[in-house]
């Protein structure tokens, strides 16, 4: 083995930089899934009749369903009956602006550069922050508010705006979706909500930081945007978690409805404990994310960098039923260590003229196997539908995998479909050549990166982009050459 | 002491040894030309002084400023001042030469204690050198090498030099495959960087490059070692009479 390629190993030092715990003192139910606990959730949030009702026909179809299969990832069977589902930072009352924060959660979300103060905040971010099951903290609130903007965690949206909640729960992702999307239907504990009034453009990015904290939990949030006629918003999601020998696991659901011309971007940045670099702990990511481009001419844009979890599983896609709609999904999955990935999309036409794109760059590197599966479906009345999809797999080091099952169903000749895919090897020679210009093997390997990265953390609102870039640098360390 | 002292230097590719002791000297402000037939190991000596890890050296030493360069990385030896310029430059997608560059110049003013330019600075600096060397600056816009000509990727390989400005600049072949207006170009903008302060070596197979740029020394490498030196005129007497004269000497 050459020197450059040692050197590449020597990087593989680096630890999570957000594996830490905060002790706090908390509400927690007992481990264990039945009746009883959903129906303990829901007294404890207060929620109505037909909330409990809706998650108990889940949860009864849930235990007649099978834990899927298919996906290329490996895993020990899952132990539903030891996972606690609700975990909250104890609080005396209801909190009634930032200042009632538990002063240890707020310190945590100020150590993974999350301030809660809104002075503190970036210029034009609006945060909620969601610790264990609860949401915590939203910024930003009334300033939104003005413009009737409804920026809040779940738990208060139900208690706030009850029809808007159950007009759109489920109606992307029903209860009947998938194993994992019934689950969470379930037992959701929180999640944000937002809704932009037609012809609103949100000022600024909403944002939402998901934190796992309590050992055995598991994370079963629930998020729920909708842009009416020609709103527009961006919305960002970023998650970590501390170290822990355990895998945890995270099954959200993100629905997402934009109405006639309205926009919605959804961008997330994936960084949840992947375990060690013996593959030991991690998050299990099986999420269930779709937007619904009801509307003409709206659009839905999904941009993820996954380099997180032990095992990624999701697929974010758009259901293109608003003749002239856009989807697009641009991705970057990292897989390294022991890290699995199985991730793409799904863009479903059934509205005329609508189009969608997709972009996948997944990046293996260690043992770790990253797999794309991306659905594009052409429905028989989707007239001149059109897709470009672009798979490009980079693999560092001989030990890693990349997949790619592209799956197109095309039930109208008018429609036009391309599929480009790509696999290449950071080369050697690559990194020579930026070190004989005086460049180490770690800014090489990220530039080198980053290039094949471009497309999608362009995609990216501008304050994320390096962040997103600097994470990747970061994962990747220790990549085997 | 000479600026770039070469004793005894052994070196080994896929455990066929290619140089069997290389004895060289250059001094600043020397330009120094390295022929000979394929396979004597030209490139082996510019690549082993580069550092690239295939590349294994068994023996010899090899001073730089009367440092061991052979215990720098090849990171360390390019931020010190030695500047290859590719044979085969290689392609790297998606990121902006521009960009490239200017990580290149930093790393390399960081690495001396000098302040780093941000990129206006750096876009001054690139006009001027475009200017300089003749260069379509268009290219710092490109990803490195990336779709590049032939002819575009040698050219960016002196237009790189140029910008960091090495102490010690080796050219690997960088006539190969030019048509004679590209190798006017190159030939002109290494001209342009020779200085009382610099030292370069020109590896060639040909004698072409040479009429254009006028070495001080010639050296003759055959079969692992260098079997002559001398003047500019040793050039074009191999070009007169053939490698066969050499190695059968």
């Amino acid at each position: 083995m050459s020197t450059s390629t040692e050197t590449i190993e020597q990087l593989a030092t680096r630890e999570y930089k957000y594996g830490f715990y905060t002790d706090v003192e908390t509400d927690t139910v007992p481990k264990g899934l039945s009746e009883d606990v959903i129906r303990l959730i829901s007294q404890k949030k207060q929620e109505p009749e037909w909330l409990l009702e809706w998650r108990l026909k889940a949860y009864r179809l849930w235990l007649g369903m099978k834990e899927p299969t298919w996906q290329n990832v490996k895993y020990d069977p899952i132990n539903y009956q030891d996972i606690v589902y609700y975990s909250a930072p104890k609080k005396k009352k209801a909190l009634n602006s930032l200042d009632e924060v538990d002063p240890e959660v707020k310190r945590t979300f100020d150590k993974l550069g999350i301030p809660l103060e809104e002075q503190k905040l970036l210029a034009g971010v609006a945060v909620d922050a969601v610790f264990d099951s609860v949401s915590v903290a939203t910024t930003f609130r009334d300033k939104l508010a003005k413009l009737g903007i409804i920026f809040m965690s779940f738990s208060d949206a139900v208690k706030e705006h009850p029809e808007l909640v159950k007009k759109y729960l489920g109606s992307v992702v029903p209860y009947t979706d998938n194993f994992f999307a019934s689950l969470n239907s379930a037992v959701f504990t929180d999640g944000s909500f937002v809704y932009v009034p037609k012809g609103v453009r949100c000022p600024m990015e909403l944002s939402t930081y998901f934190r796992i904290n309590a050992k055995d939990t598991g994370q079963f949030e629930r998020t729920l945007i909708i842009a009416d006629e020609g709103a527009y918003v961006s919305y960002l999601e970023g998650c970590t978690a501390p170290m822990r020998d355990e895998n945890q696991l995270h099954a959200a659901v993100v629905e997402l409805v934009a109405h006639d011309d309205a926009t919605i971007k959804y961008s997330t940045i994936q960084n949840w404990y992947p375990g060690d670099k013996d593959g030991k702990g991690g998050i299990y990511n099986f999420v269930t994310k779709r937007g619904m481009c009801a509307g003409r001419h709206s659009k839905i844009t999904w941009t993820q960098v996954e380099t997180g979890s032990a095992i990624t599983w999701k697929y974010p896609g758009c259901i293109l039923q608003g003749d002239g709609s856009i989807g697009e999904f641009y991705s970057v999955a990292t897989t390294n260590n022991w890290q699995q990935a199985d991730t793409g999309t799904k863009m479903i036409h059934l509205g005329k003229n609508t189009r969608s794109t997709i972009v996948s760059k997944g990046i293996s590197a260690g043992h770790g196997q990253n797999t794309y599966r991306g659905l594009v479906r052409i429905g028989k009345n989707a007239k001149h539908a059109r897709n470009y999809s672009q798979c490009d797999s980079l693999l560092i080091g001989d030990k890693c995998g990349a997949h790619t099952f592209p799956y197109l169903e095309i039930r109208n000749t008018s429609a036009r479909v391309e599929h480009e895919a790509s696999t290449s090897k950071i080369g050697e020679d690559q990194i020579f050549y930026c070190r004989q210009r005086g460049l180490t093997t770690e800014d090489a390997v990220n530039m080198i990166v980053s290039g094949f990265c471009k497309e999608v953390f362009r995609e990216l609102p501008m304050e994320f982009a390096v962040e997103a870039q600097k994470l990747l640098g970061v994962s990747l360390e220790g990549s085997v050459g | 002491m000479s600026f770039l002292e070469v004793r005894n230097l052994q070196v080994k590719v896929d455990d066929k040894e290619i140089l069997k002791g290389i004895n060289l000297t250059v001094g600043k402000g020397e330009v120094h030309a390295i022929m000979g037939p394929n396979g004597s190991g030209k490139s082996t000596l510019a690549r082993a002084l580069s550092g690239h890890p295939e590349y294994q050296v068994t023996g010899g030493e090899v001073l730089y400023d009367g440092k061991d360069l052979l215990a720098m990385d090849p990171d360390e030896r390019a931020r010190e001042g030695v500047f290859m310029a590719f044979q085969y430059p290689v392609e790297i997608a998606g990121v902006n030469n521009a960009y490239f560059l200017k990580a290149a110049l930093n790393a390399k003013r960081k690495h001396h204690g000098v302040p780093e330019l941000d990129a206006m600075e750096f876009m001054q600096l690139v006009r001027d050198k475009a200017a300089l060397l003749d260069i379509d600056q268009t290219m710092m816009t490109r990803s490195v090498n990336e779709g590049f000509s032939g002819g575009e990727k040698k050219r960016n390989e002196i237009f790189q030099m140029a910008l960091l400005e090495p102490r010690l600049a080796i050219l690997d072949e960088t006539d190969s495959g030019l048509d004679i207006d590209a190798l006017k170009i190159v030939a002109h903008g290494v001209n342009a960087m020779r200085s009382a302060e610099r030292a370069i070596i020109v590896v060639t197979h040909y004698q072409r490059l040479l009429n254009y740029i006028v070495p001080d020394y010639v050296h003759v490498l055959s079969g692992g070692r260098i079997v002559k030196s001398g003047g500019k005129e040793l050039a074009l007497e191999l070009e007169e009479k053939g490698y066969g004269w050499i190695e059968a000497a």
